[in-house]
Order: C-alpha cells, then structure tokens, then sequence
C-alpha cells in the first residue's frame, strides 16, 4: 500500500504547513465572520431573522470557501513541489484527494463550527440548527473536491482568484440550493430527507469523479 | 472506414472538407429559416391564451435547445481530445464556445422578452431560464479560462477538463433548480410545451430548430476553420495557404 | 517492444520531437539516443528550449509531435512506469519552506524517491546538511535548499536522471558533489540528461554534449 503511504504523507505535510504559517488558517475564518456581518447592516434593520439565517450563513461559506481556494495549490507550484507531486509514480487522482481533504480539515472544518456558533447566536432555532450542520457536512465536501478541481485548472494563471470564483461557483450551487433548503425546511418543520440524500449523493460523485478530473487538470497546467 | 475519418481528423483535410460543406450549410439553414419564419410568423394561428406573443418560441426555442447541444458538441470534442489526443478535438471544442455562449444569450434575452407579456416582469426565477442562466455561466467560466493560458493545447486541454466537468453537473444543476423553483414558487408559472400544440404552430418550430443546427453547424465550421489556421500557423500547409491567398497577413 | 528483454541496456530515445510554446517553435524534429552510462549536457542560450526539452522528457509537458521512449516505451503513454524509473530535479528545487529539511525528504520518500528503505537522515549528511536536519528550510540559505533537493539524488535509485540547472546557487563544493553523485550515478549503468550554464568536470565522466538552437519566432 504505497500509494495509501503517499497519500498519507501529502495529507500530514499540507496541514503540518498550514498550521506552521500562523495565522493563514484564521483568515477565512475572519472573511466568513465579516461577510455575515455585513448582512444586517446591508439589510437596514440591524437585525438578521431566522428566517434568512441559513441563506446567510451558505452563501458566505461559499464565499469564503471560494477564497482559500487558490491557496491549495499555490505554494506548491511556487516552490517547485507540485512537479514533484506529477512525477511521482503513484495516482495523481489519489494525491488530488488528500489534498482535498487537508483542504477540508484545516480551510472548512474550522469554518463549520463557527457557522454552528454564528447560527446560534443569530438565534436559529435548535433542529434547523442540526440541520444546518449536517448540511454543511455533508456539502462542504463537495466544495473542497470540486475546488481542488477548479483551483487545478486555473493555477499559475494571472487573475487566477478571480477566473477561480468564476468558475467554480456555478459548479457551488447546487450545493447551495440543497443545503440552504434543507435547513428552511426545518425551520418550517418540513422533512429534510430529500435534499440531505441530494447532498450525500453528490457528495459521493465528486469525491469519485473530482480527484480525476483534478489530475487532468493539474497535468494540463504543468505542461 | 476508421482510415477515412482518421484522414478527416488531420487539420488539413478537415480544414478542405470544411470549406467544401459549410457554404451548403448557409445555403440550407437561409432555405430552412425562410420556410419556418413563414410558417412561425405568417401561418401558424395566434395562440389564444398568449396572441402573437407565443411566436416569439420560433427564436427562443431552438436557442435554448441548440445552448444545451452546443455544450454536448464541445464536450465530445473536449473528450476526443483529452482521451484519445485528437487534435481537431481541441479546435472544435475552440471554436464552439462562444457560438454556444451566444444561443444562450440568444435564449435568454429572448426568455426576458416573452416574460414581460406573459409574467409582467422581464425577469423571473423560472427553472429553465435560471438554469439557462447557469449554463451561461459555465460558457463564460471556459471563455475566460481558455483566454487566461496563453498555450493553446494546454487551454485546449484545461478546457476540455473543464466542458466534461460542466457536462457532469448540467443535469445536475437543472434538477437541483427544478427542485428548488417547486419549491419556492409553485404553479405560478404557465408552461410552454402544453400537451397538445397545434400542428401547424409545432412544423414551423420544428423547421426553425433545424434550421438553427445547420446554421450552428455552418458557423462551427467557419469558426473551426479559423482555429485551425491559427493553431497550425508554423506549418508548411498553412504557410502556403496563407502565402498563395490575398489575405493581408502580418502572421509571416 | 521487441528489444526490452533483459541483455539489452535499456536507453532513453527522442524521436522526432517537436516543442511548441504559445505561439513560438521552439525546437522541432530534436533526435538522441542515451544509453545507460551517459550524461547528455545541453547547451543553448536563454530560451532555447532546455526547460521545456526537459519537461517534455519527465512526462510532465506532452510534445507537440514527436515520442520519448525509455526501453522502447513510450513514456507518454506509460507514465506511472517511467515515473518509477526517475529522478527529477527542476529549476524550482521542489523544497517547501515551511517544513524541515528531515519532513521535506520524507515526503520525497512517500512520494517514490529512492524506495522505501531510504535512508533521510544519511542522505542529508552526505550532502552536508547533517548539522540543520530539523531546520525549517525558509531560514537555510537557497544553496542550502538545493542540497536538500540534491539528497533526493543521494537516495534514488532511478536509472535515469533529468537535471535542470542543479548547480543554481551551489558553491564550488556543492558542484563537486554535483559531479560525484553523477560519477557514481553513471558507474552504476545509470543515466543523466542535465541542462546548465556552467562547465562540468568531466574526468570520469561520460559526457555529451547536445546543442540547442531557438527555431526562433514567426
């Protein structure tokens, strides 16, 4: 089980890096905070109902995951590791998804609990609460295999952020529309089950397909 | 049979071919689109619900079929590219984009045009126009990536990631729409495509969808062709080409 | 596929290679063969197509036209094998700043160089990085970082070798080692394609030189 061995490694080494750079962990976690609160100044009355609490919180998820995107690959490709990575006889594909999952671990596990807290403190009630968090379990994996897969594409390119968010926030929505629903649904006392089996499902699909085509990609831009 | 489509892969023949057939594809779609604007606008009956706004369907229609087509055609293109190294994969999947980009647009503004008279609001979060929104949206993302590298294969190649990525998730992103539009705004939206569409109302759209491929197949080929010149610009046949022609040129 | 079978050396052969960049030809219908034992030097001025000849070689950038075989394969078309049979060292010494020299080379190791025995810890000393092992790499100095790259050679034991530009920012010892690591390298029926400004000490060396010209632009 090399190849598991290799994996293992790219994994360890992305998040040792991140946690070494103090403080780049914390900054999605700071755009996430700032863009909810800029909600209630946006919307006048200084005050945000429970009622768009779930719209509030997805979008700047999506917002701020949408921004640290870029930084999955970037140092790599700056210091030459990322040929490395492409030379190596394992599966790309197989690397591509440990990637995606440090990006997971250390860029949008921290920024689930704090929409938990933040989602709290806006008084979302206790189900639609659950609900919100399982969503966001279940969704931002999506968002990390997919971005890995975006950020692929695009690494190395001048406006490369901005080209980024392009890109990939069509490829978001979905995500966007099933995990928001979920939790009004539960605020209305709806059943969930729908768009949590969409979430899931999705979920498994691009965990399969994503690291392939983020491997196509990859090898597109080092050439 | 391999051998003759392996012959019609090479840019140069494809480059011949395409300047054989593309004049009789104009030619057809001109013919094709004069019969079904007579029949759309002249003699298909006034809908009795819409009055003469429903004739709009004669542009809005094919458009939105052929924005969906155009990406199927990109996508392979892509595919044949990415897979099996075709090289007139990589121009075709080119040179499509923006023609499906501009149906889109087409059955967009289009879509706001009819939506005025029958929704009272140019804009409404219908699921077909959102989603057609979307996949506009997915055109420009490849637009763009494809303008942002500077080495044409390898945009050739990240764009072809790309198109298969977006193929994947069009469905997706229409059911999850769908899913979505019933959700928030239930019924409030008459649908075309009512169960029993008149025959002469539905002849002219079907000749008008035909006409709008051929038209869509002509220019891919022109645009193909274009591609193609530029993407074998150091070779010895396009320098004859270029050389023999009156084109002014500044590419010697 | 004829000629692989085990009395024949295995040789690394370009063939008819073409190598486009943007708009530009950069080099076109380029032909070697290397057989083991061999170091190819090129030699061209800035831009005529080192790097990119290089790149093409490792299997990283795909040629315009033309193949790259390694024991009569195609090493486009087999690239997990061929990546098993190399040592890649690029331009950009591949060493993360924000990890040691030790964690650097360990994930080298998990990654395929040298196999799994590889020895991190030997392999930094016989660079001379003995003394900074667990130092991050951003506070060694970047002659210091290209021995940690030049340790990945140290523990390969890939019969062929691309090198490009290895002895940026190395002093006068950092270059004999350079030299030594080829010398065994080659004594043990390995192979090297390496593209550099500088002379190389060839005592003992068997080296060729290949010189590359620009096509220049359209």
């Amino acid at each position: 089980m090399n190849f598991m061995r290799a994996a293992a490694a790219i994994l360890q080494r992305d998040i040792r890096r991140l946690l070494r750079r103090r403080g780049q962990w914390t900054q999605p976690l700071m755009f996430f905070v700032m863009v909810v609160v800029l909600f209630p100044f946006a919307l006048g009355s200084g005050e945000i109902t429970a009622s768009i609490v779930p719209a509030v919180v997805w979008t700047a998820m999506l917002l701020a995951t949408t921004l640290s995107l870029e930084e999955i690959f970037r140092s790599d490709f700056d210091d030459g590791s990322l040929d490395q990575l492409a030379l190596s006889p394992h599966p790309l594909p197989l690397l591509l998804l440990a990637k995606a999952i440090a990006h997971w671990l250390t860029a949008l596990l921290p920024l689930i609990l704090m929409a938990g807290a933040l989602a709290r403190a806006l008084n979302l009630a206790p189900t639609p609460l659950w609900t919100l968090l399982v969503t966001l379990l279940l969704g931002t994996p999506v968002f990390s295999l997919v971005g890995t897969l975006a950020s692929a594409l695009t690494i190395g390119l001048r406006g490369g952020a901005l080209l980024l968010a392009l890109i990939v926030m069509p490829l978001y929505i979905p995500v966007l529309i099933f995990g928001a629903g979920a939790v009004n649904n539960a605020a209305l006392g709806l059943p969930t089950s729908g768009e949590m089996f969409f979430l899931a499902g999705l979920a498994v699909l691009a965990a399969t397909l994503a690291p392939f085509a983020a491997a196509a990609g990859l090898r597109s831009r080092l050439s | 049979m391999f051998a003759s489509w392996h012959k019609y892969a090479s840019l140069m023949h494809f480059h011949a071919l395409s300047q054989r057939v593309s004049p009789w594809c104009f030619g057809l779609s001109a013919v094709l689109f004069a019969a079904g604007l007579i029949g759309g606008l002249g003699l298909a009956p006034t809908d009795y619900q819409q009055g003469e706004s429903f004739r709009i369907i004669y542009v809005h229609v094919p458009s939105a079929w052929l924005s969906m087509f155009a990406y199927i055609v990109m996508a392979t293109a892509g595919a044949l590219s990415l897979i099996w190294k075709v090289k007139l994969g990589e121009v075709i999947a080119r040179a499509c984009a923006p023609l499906g980009a501009s149906f889109t647009a087409l059955a967009l503004v289009t879509g706001a045009l009819w939506g005025k008279p029958m929704w009272g609001t140019w804009w409404a979060w219908d699921a077909r126009l959102t989603s057609e929104l979307l996949l506009l949206f997915l055109y420009l993302g490849y637009i763009a990536l494809q303008a942002a590298i500077d080495d044409r294969r390898a945009a050739a190649r990240a764009g072809a990631v790309l198109a298969l990525v977006g193929v994947v998730n069009i469905p997706i992103i229409h059911y999850s729409v769908e899913w979505w539009s019933t959700l928030h705004q239930p019924a409030t939206i008459t649908k075309l495509g009512a169960p029993s569409i008149a025959t002469s109302m539905l002849i002219p759209l079907l000749l008008m969808a035909f006409a709008s491929q051929v038209f869509f197949f002509a220019v891919l080929l022109v645009r193909t062709r274009c591609e193609i010149l530029e993407f074998e610009r150091h070779t010895q046949w396009v320098k004859a080409l270029v050389g023999r022609s009156s084109m002014p040129t500044v590419i010697a | 596929m004829a000629n692989t079978s085990a009395g024949v050396p295995k040789s690394l052969e370009a063939v008819k290679l073409s190598c486009v960049r943007g708009d530009r030809l950069v080099f076109e219908a380029l032909e070697f063969t290397l057989v083991p034992g061999e170091v190819l030097q090129l030699v061209g001025a800035n831009g005529s197509g080192k790097t990119s000849l290089l790149r093409l070689l490792s299997g990283l950038a795909l040629p315009y036209a033309g193949t790259v075989r390694w024991d009569g394969r195609d090493v486009h078309q087999q690239r997990l094998f061929w990546h098993r049979n190399l040592c890649v060292i690029g331009h950009l010494s591949g060493v993360s700043a924000s990890l040691t020299a030790r964690e650097n080379l360990a994930v080298a190791v998990a990654l395929g160089a040298g196999g799994l025995h590889a020895n991190v810890v030997e392999a930094l000393g016989v660079v001379g990085l003995s003394t900074c092992i667990d130092t991050l790499a951003a506070r060694l100095s970047a002659g210091q970082r290209q021995r940690i790259a030049l340790a990945r050679l140290v523990m390969s034991k890939a019969p062929v070798w691309l090198l490009d530009e290895p002895l940026t920012a190395l002093d006068l010892d950092g270059k004999r080692l350079v030299e030594s690591l080829l010398r065994t390298h080659t004594s043990r029926g390995g192979l090297a394609v390496l593209a550099t400004h500088q002379p190389v000490d060839s005592s003992n060396l068997n080296v060729r030189n290949f010189q590359l010209r620009g096509v220049g632009s359209e």
